[in-house]
């Protein structure tokens, strides 16, 4: 069954990875070198500005995958610093407790940050973008009253002096290479879980929490380690900020500050380390250059993120990325390969049939589907037809979790499937795709087909922070998979382009390649064939023919008769949310009042 | 002192209120909330001290030039932040671009007004204690916004294609109806009703630009509390707002204050997203 040219496939997408990890990896040693060597040409003045710069991006680097990657608008972030600043700065001198060494006061902070970051962090698991935005700017301002009003900890409006760290970390240029050296691990780290599954996890949620949930991502689940570990970074940035003023007052908490940490990760790009870390840099060193403007420079970087928003939504990182502007050649096709997907969903489970059993759903006085009885077996392809408003996209709608049933069960193997719970449809292996395609358009093809398999991945987030060999273990075993469902499906040679440079058919066989990551017992298709050439229709329906072959149950949901009278097993036309027939496609084709109702003449 | 505190928690929250209002007007008209609603009322405080006070000019004059200032800044608001990311609601661009030009104004204010809270004029001179005008102005205004509101969307036509642009934009559009001329008429008016907030508190609140983010944050309150879109739901968890925040004031002092309403908020939110007059959205998948 394995051609030789299949067994090639996943060393050539190692080749492909290392050879780009090393051109990504470029511009960060750079920084590195010159970040080592600053003090040698940096005066006192400058030191001072480098090391601000350092503390904001241990702070920003945190930040970054809460707005940057999970798309999450959190402006109050400097809550958190101030946070850290006074936890680290009343500890070490000994205000409520005898005084602590600054490492272990510091190290406290991070604790203290993790903590009140997932407290701020919880409400967008159940609110709203704006919702969201403004409980952190709320947050935001009452840490700071807080603070002022705290007299006997904080010391009010007076302030308290922040902590000194002992040799060799007590001089100047010691103490910037305490922050650089963090800055450089906070780097690292965020590096990895951006190149992890949950990096990719995050930005499916940031771009299609449809898709996420549909590929078993669960956003709690996701989102408490990113919300605690920014939260520690923030507040040991806090900790470092205060020593560098080396005396804190609340004004020092402004939300220009917040502003600035925000608008550097937008000014950098969505999605991406090296630009947030170079519009950190930059935001920090503009105000420099331009003495009579400091006054000004809240009102600057307000009118750059007006712009940023409205001309160039994808940042610094966008125009950094020189490799998606070569344009792609034309007149592609999409050539499948089905016998390789045997190997990729390898010895079908056993799952038993997925049934339906007097399905009702309504919506206010509407009847979308009333008393639907359908049964989808395994490795058969089952039809589902009907003209518009049928109830052909609720049915799949209700079997993947988004709308409950208000009488009747959806059963696995006799088992009932819990109602909503979108995310555990992938845990029972129940896969699907979109009427249009929902893919994350700033991630590559490849990375878009590696977020189905996100649940395959054994590491824990701590393990992918720290690169971890179980971490390492995962990508290379998503890698390979996804290559090779790409491959299954004719993109492969697409893997490294970003998805939103795409073709409409391309999309839809990248979803099912997505799809096809979680190796499914069931796959769920909304009308794969809408916007496809005939052609394109041909080779889909051989490959989802391959697909059943293999042992999957697939739901074909469609308007193109004739790919499901070739392909299907069996056939359901709806009317109205009726069953109005059910069959073989041949007793279907020459039911009369199918062919009246629908088929025409 | 029970009086002091229920007067002046009901006039705060009807600054509150009003506000809330605000977001409503331009909620409606394109399903956006914008930052830029406490900036107006911000606006409105700064701009009738700069007329009246520093510029000597009538008390009607100032009135309406303050009032004009909040219509302009609302219709910058849908030209510069709302139109152009209309197209894509989804990804949730009016959040950054409103934010964007609420600081912009914001900043700006800071640097020519200055950072310090100036006082706001006395208009009348009628009466102290009480029926001091600092209590009754922002209710009378208040009460002069909703009548206004509810007069205009019932009975009459720009009204009724204000109301048709809530309900279903593209079937109004379907309709013939003027919908960017109608959504920039709805800015304008939000920018009113918000300057008017500003204005009519001034005397509590001062000229100050600080109160830009206060009023964005105390006043989206009573939309999420109230329901998206619902005025009256605004008023009443404005006033219950005003009230709560002036008793836990007397009762707890000033930054335990804010401390609670901001925890009752997010407890509040958290156990119903939709607001507690509000109903659920359906996703779209």
């Amino acid at each position: 069954m394995e051609t030789p040219a299949a067994q090639v496939l996943p060393s050539r997408a190692n080749a492909l990875g290392s050879a780009s990890m090393i051109g990504s990896a470029l511009p960060f040693l750079v920084l590195l070198l010159i970040g080592l060597l600053f003090p040698l040409f940096g005066g006192g003045y400058w030191g001072l500005i480098a090391t601000r710069a350092c503390v904001y991006w241990v702070l920003v680097s945190g930040l970054n995958l809460v707005v940057g990657f999970a798309g999450q608008i959190a402006i109050g972030w400097v809550a958190l610093l101030t946070l850290g600043a006074y936890t680290t700065s009343v500890l070490a001198a000994g205000n409520v407790l005898p005084e602590l060494s600054p490492y272990l006061a510091l190290a406290i902070a991070a604790v203290v940050g993790a903590v009140f970051g997932l407290i701020i962090g919880l409400p967008a698991l159940r609110l709203r973008t704006f919702y969201f935005a403004i409980t952190t700017l709320g947050f935001a301002t009452i840490v700071t009253q807080v603070a002022l009003a705290w007299q006997s900890v904080t010391g009010g409006g007076v302030g308290v002096a922040g902590p000194i760290f002992p040799e060799p970390f007590s001089s100047q240029w010691g103490f910037y290479y305490f922050c650089f050296g963090l800055a450089a691990i906070c780097t690292w780290m965020t590096g990895n879980v951006a190149a992890s599954r949950f990096g990719r996890a995050l930005t499916a949620i940031r771009d299609s929490e449809v898709a996420a949930e549909a590929s078993g991502i669960s956003k709690p689940a996701l989102l408490g380690p990113v919300f605690l570990f920014s939260g520690a970074v923030a507040a040991v940035a806090g900790g470092l900020f205060a020593s560098l003023q080396s005396y804190i007052t609340p004004d020092a908490f402004t939300l220009d500050l917040s502003i600035l940490f925000f608008i550097a990760i937008l000014i950098g790009g969505r999605g991406s380390i090296l630009g947030p870390l170079l519009g950190t840099i930059l935001l920090t060193v503009l105000p420099e250059f331009a003495a009579p403007l400091v006054a000004w420079s809240t009102f600057l970087y307000a009118v750059l993120l007006l712009v940023i928003v409205l001309a160039m939504p994808g940042g610094i990182a966008e125009i950094l990325d020189f490799k998606n502007r070569k344009p792609l050649e034309s007149g592609r096709a999409i050539v499948p390969r089905p016998e390789l997907l045997a190997r990729l969903l390898g010895a079908p489970a056993n799952a038993g049939a997925l049934t339906l059993e007097q399905l009702a759903v309504s919506f206010g006085g509407v009847r979308a589907i009333d008393n639907l009885d359908l049964e989808i077996r395994p490795g058969q392809v089952h039809g589902l037809i009907g003209p518009n408003g049928s109830g052909k996209t609720t049915t799949l709608n209700v079997i993947s979790g988004y709308y409950a049933q208000q009488h009747g069960a959806v059963r696995l193997n006799g088992v009932a499937l819990p109602v909503f719970a979108r995310h555990r449809r992938a845990q029972m292996r129940i896969a699907r795709t979109f009427q249009t395609p929902r893919l994350v358009g700033s991630a590559s093809v490849l990375q878009n087909v590696m977020i189905g398999g996100t649940i395959d991945g054994e590491g824990t987030f701590v393990e992918s922070l720290l690169s971890l060999p179980r971490h390492r273990r995962d990508e290379i075993m998503l890698r390979d998979t996804a290559m090779l469902a790409l491959a299954a499906v004719g993109l492969e040679r697409l893997a490294a382009v970003r998805a939103d440079r795409l073709q409409h058919s391309e999309l839809r066989f990248t979803e099912i390649a997505r799809a096809l990551m979680l190796r499914p017992a069931y796959l769920l298709l909304d009308e794969p064939a809408a916007g496809l050439s005939a052609e394109e229709i041909g080779r889909l329906g051989a490959l989802v023919v391959e697909i059943a072959r293999a042992g999957t149950g697939v739901l074909l949901v469609e308007h193109h008769a004739d790919l499901i009278f070739d392909i299907c097993h069996h056939v359901t036309v709806l009317n109205l949310g009726r069953m109005l027939a059910a069959g073989t496609p041949a007793e279907i084709r020459s039911h009369r009042e199918v062919v009246n109702a629908y088929l025409g003449g | 002192m029970v009086a002091s505190i229920v007067l002046s928690g009901v006039a705060i929250g009807c600054i509150y209120a009003l506000i809330g209002i605000t977001y409503n007007v331009m909620f409606s008209a394109s399903r956006v909330f914008s930052f830029t609603a406490g900036t107006l009322g911000m606006l409105g405080g700064v701009l009738g001290s700069l007329f009246i006070s520093r510029m000597g000019l009538p008390i009607a004059v100032g009135f309406l030039l303050a009032l004009a200032g909040g219509a302009a800044l609302g219709v910058v608001t849908e030209i510069v932040a709302v139109r152009p990311v209309l197209k894509s609601l989804d990804q949730h661009l009016y959040v950054l671009s409103t934010l964007a030009l609420a600081l912009i104004v914001q900043q700006f204010t800071a640097i020519e007004w200055g950072t310090d809270a100036r006082p706001f004029p006395r208009l009348f001179d009628l009466a102290h204690g009480v029926f001091d005008q600092q209590f009754w102005l922002p209710m009378l205004a208040c009460l002069v916004v909703i009548v206004g509101l509810e007069l205009l969307y019932r009975h009459t036509l720009v009204g009724h294609a204000f109301l048709a642009i809530a309900e279903d934009n593209f079937a109004a559009r379907a309709l013939g109806l003027p919908e960017r001329g109608l959504r920039i008429a709805s800015y304008a008016l939000a920018g009113v009703i918000g300057a008017l907030a500003g204005f009519a508190g001034g005397e509590m609140l001062l000229a100050f630009f600080g109160n830009a983010p206060m009023l964005t944050f105390y006043g989206f309150v009573p939309v999420a509390l109230g329901g998206m879109g619902n005025n009256r739901g605004a008023v009443v968890a404005g006033l219950l707002l005003g009230l709560f925040q002036q008793a836990a004031n007397f009762l707890v002092g000033g930054i335990f204050a804010s401390v609670a309403v901001f925890t009752v908020f997010i407890l509040v939110l958290l156990a119903r997203p939709e607001g507690l007059a509000g109903a659920a959205l359906p996703r779209r998948v």
